[in-house]
């Protein structure tokens, strides 16, 4: 545990120095974030960013959810995908300032079900968009919310 | 560096099911405080699980997700007293480890 932390310093020392330097703007640090999709502004531009396209409805995604959620701040989502060799899951609520919630990267041992809570600013359909064996697909339902979750 | 997760394992009939609750404020750089001033984006973004050491599950998230963050989900295979390892990374660089053993 010390090592880790030691190790965690001196990472985020030569991080700072980088960035002291003016070599790196902090979220560079988050080579793996894909942050053209989450700042995405429109389903269309979303979509593109994750590489999607126009996914095809499937009846094989599935999403868990009540019909209503009483505080938008948290409302709890079980994206399920029964197609074989998913790699990823991704939420997506159309209605939100951006549209990608989460993406969840599978190993091929883990069962393609996962459950978040997420936040919903208004009444909007919620998207599930699945990448199985190279090919996306997707399932949408709308969920009402009687309390945003982004007004604080 | 943030607060504990609780992660919780258990392995049944050849599955494992992780279950992890994060401690995060999840800020969405949406909101103003009472002076009217946004208040900054504070979230995390990466996720990364293990079981055994091999690498189970590996999420980005956006601010839209829920403060105190809930993510569940199961993997084929595991038994109890395999380790669970999680590690979250937030908008601002920082970073949590937690472990637990699957029961």
């Amino acid at each position: 545990m010390t090592q880790a932390v030691m190790e965690r310093r001196q990472v985020l020392t030569f991080l700072g120095a980088l960035a002291a330097a003016g070599f790196v703007v902090p979220q560079a640090a988050f080579a793996n974030w894909d942050k053209p999709a989450f700042d995405a502004k429109t389903m269309d531009d979303a979509l593109k960013a994750l590489g999607a396209g126009a996914p095809a409805n499937s009846g094989d995604v599935q999403i868990v959810a009540s019909d209503i959620a009483e505080n938008g701040a948290v409302v709890p989502v079980q994206a399920i995908s029964r197609l074989p060799n998913t790699e990823r899951i991704a939420i997506l609520v159309e209605k939100n300032p951006n549209m990608l919630a989460a993406a969840f990267d599978m190993a091929p041992d883990t069962i393609p079900e996962v459950t978040a809570r997420i936040k919903m600013g208004q009444t909007s359909n919620v998207m599930v968009l699945v990448k199985a064996d190279g090919k996306f697909y997707a399932a949408a339902k709308e969920i009402k919310v009687t309390l945003g979750g982004c007004g604080g | 560096m943030g607060n504990p997760m609780k992660i919780r394992a258990s392995a049944k009939d050849g599955v494992t099911e992780i279950k992890i609750l994060m401690s995060h404020e999840m800020e969405t750089g949406q909101r103003k405080d009472a002076n009217g001033t946004v208040i900054p984006a504070w979230f995390i973004n990466e996720i990364t699980a293990k079981l055994d050491g091999k690498t189970v599950m590996q999420a980005q998230w956006g601010p839209s997700i829920s403060k105190n963050p809930y993510l569940a989900f199961k993997v084929k295979g595991g038994k109890a007293g395999d380790k669970v390892s999680v590690t979250w990374v937030d908008n601002r660089g920082d970073t949590r480890t937690d472990e637990a053993a699957v029961t």
